[in-house]
């Protein structure tokens, strides 16, 4: 199933990220992963967490601008050529990757990785159909 | 035309055509006399052209009298160009003088009368009536703005919240707790108190406010359109200056379309910024303003600086004051970059035709190894933020080809996070100029 994906702009300068982490902790919110994407100029921060609504609004009140987007978490074996599986049915299938990144913890010798699908629905039947774990939101956060 | 709508203090907005032309020919001789006689810079100028004020026969005549200027204000600072006794003068207001050396302006009793007839006037064309209440944050004080829409507004038995400007958050909680109907203050501080009342849950859309009278900075129809879908108030232009007599030289009706003058006070002219030739009617050049009732301080062909048009066809709403086109740009706010000539709104209009709406924004110049460099500061918004990259980076590329497409000025673009840029509760400052010139 897809998760919600929070993602704040990052001016770049100092103090911008740590900034945003603050608000996060302060309200109680555990993030699970994240990434960040950065230009000269600017950063975007990507964040999974499991309470997407209320982390949407805690960055909008401290002034940030915030958005939601549908990512896909999929499971990899922790092998040499796990992740290239999943990539050829995502070639075959003609799928677009605007990105990707990692769930930094591993469970039971298996990876996470997070996908953002230009298109997330097609994205999802064809990864099921394909037998890959298209992991749910319960199963993310049972440790978090 | 509505005429059950017409309230009477409005009744000069209608007066015929040969009627107002018999009332601004009278008042514009009597002008030039008292200015003759009372204003010694003036004498000089008319003697130097060998004129007289028996020389004014027709409305015409005007063309043949000498410019007033801004800094003869400043050379004859403070008293200099006062017709009148001081003790005749029963207020003095002051411009701030962001652009020099302040400039001081008096009213007699009667100045002050006139004044309070055109704001009550232009409230009413704005659909004010007893019974509004009128949150004034113009500043009080030496500004024009405060003081001058407050006498109008209690002139036409509104009832007005003297909250002058500032203190962003009372002014929300008065919006909110007053039932508040109309406000005025510079539309740039609007967009702010929106921004600000976005963060602390207030909902414009849920209060009774339906009219917003916004000046005293050039605005663009971006702005307005942000402005009425973020509220349910309608947004008017009022213009005005300082030398002329504040706020109340023009404003917008119901229609929305050119702020009407008041012409049996002002005579308006167009002359070319150039030549300071007279424009014919509907051509864009600068606007110059002749007191016809001011008698502390007359001013004769005053050069506004003000780039506008006036528009000759009536208008539905039925009042025969001529308009004149929104101030878009002032001759002074323009910019030169790399030779060119630049104007603000030029970068607005540029911003709105990517974004859709109007960002909140900052001009930075700078001077690198002798070259001009301008960079556009623009604050992300929600609904041009993606967790793309990709698309960000598309977003400048689209701003800063569509500001090369409008200036021919090929620009850096930094997006910046939201309210991170100064806001005015006064005149926005949208230019920082950094070059050492």
């Amino acid at each position: 199933m897809k998760i919600n994906q929070v993602s704040v702009f990052l001016e770049n300068k100092p103090g911008q990220l740590r900034a945003a982490c603050a608000e996060a902790t302060k309200a109680g919110i555990n993030i699970v992963t994240l990434s960040l994407a950065d230009t000269e100029q600017f950063g975007i921060l990507r964040l999974i967490v499991q309470d997407w609504e209320k982390a949407k609004t805690v960055f909008e009140r401290a002034g940030f601008v915030a958005r939601v987007t549908e990512v896909l978490a999929i499971e990899v074996s922790d092998e040499p050529g796990g992740l290239s599986r999943i990539l050829e049915i995502v070639d075959q299938a003609g799928l677009n990757i605007e990105y990707m990144y990692a769930f930094t913890e591993k469970r039971g010798g298996k990876a996470a990785l997070v996908f953002r699908f230009e298109n997330p629905d097609t994205a999802e039947q064809v990864l099921k159909a394909n037998g890959v774990n298209v992991l749910r939101d319960v199963e993310l956060f049972r440790h978090a | 035309m509505d005429t059950t709508e017409r309230h009477p203090v409005s009744a000069p907005d209608y007066m015929s055509a040969s009627a107002l032309q018999a009332t601004q020919l009278a008042r514009l001789q009597a002008i030039v006399t008292r200015a003759y006689d009372h204003v010694k810079l003036f004498r000089q100028r008319m003697d130097e052209r060998k004129l007289k004020p028996r020389d004014i026969h027709t409305l015409d005549d005007v063309h043949k009298l000498p410019f007033t200027i801004k800094t003869d204000l400043r050379d004859t600072y403070p008293y200099g160009l006062f017709a009148s006794d001081l003790r005749d003068v029963v207020r003095l207001h002051a411009s701030s003088g962001t652009t020099g050396k302040p400039i001081v302006v008096g009213y007699t009793r009667e100045d002050i009368a006139v004044w309070t007839e055109v704001i009550a006037r232009s409230f009413a064309a704005c659909g004010l009536h007893a019974g509004d209440i009128l949150q004034n944050a113009y500043g009080y004080g030496l500004f024009t703005g405060g003081l001058g829409a407050h006498y109008g507004a209690e002139a036409l038995g509104a009832t007005v919240i003297p909250i002058s400007g500032g203190n962003t958050e009372r002014q929300i909680t008065v919006l909110k707790d007053f039932g508040v109907t109309a406000i005025c203050c510079t539309p740039s501080y609007f967009l702010h108190l929106l921004d600000q009342g976005a963060q602390l849950g207030v909902d414009f859309k849920q209060l009774p406010l339906r009219a917003g009278i916004f000046g005293a900075e050039p605005w663009t129809q971006g702005m307005r359109e942000r402005i009425e879908a973020e509220s349910r108030l309608k947004a008017y232009d009022i213009y005005g200056l300082t030398e002329i007599i504040g706020p109340g030289v023009a404003i917008e009706c119901s229609c929305q379309n050119g702020l009407h003058i008041f012409e049996d006070h002002f005579l308006a002219e167009i002359v070319d910024t150039e030549t300071l030739e007279p424009l014919p009617a509907g051509s864009e050049g600068e606007l110059v303003l002749t007191t016809l009732s001011k008698q502390a301080m007359p001013l004769i062909r005053y050069r506004t600086r003000d780039i506008t048009a006036l528009v000759a066809e009536p208008c539905p709403c039925g009042r025969t004051l001529r308009r004149m086109r929104r101030i878009g740009r002032r001759s002074d706010d323009m910019f030169i970059i790399r030779g060119v000539n630049v104007f603000p709104s030029q970068i607005e209009a540029a911003l709105l035709r990517v974004e859709g709406t109007l960002p909140h924004y900052q001009i930075v110049l700078t001077r690198e190894q002798d070259l001009d460099q301008m960079e556009v500061q623009v604050e992300v918004t929600p609904e041009v933020f993606s967790d793309e990259v990709r698309v960000l980076e598309d977003l400048q590329r689209k701003l800063v080809h569509s500001i090369e497409t409008i200036t021919g000025i090929r620009v850096a673009i930094r997006l910046v996070a939201p309210r991170s840029l100064p806001r005015s509760e006064g005149k926005a400052k949208r230019v920082i100029d950094k070059r050492k010139l």
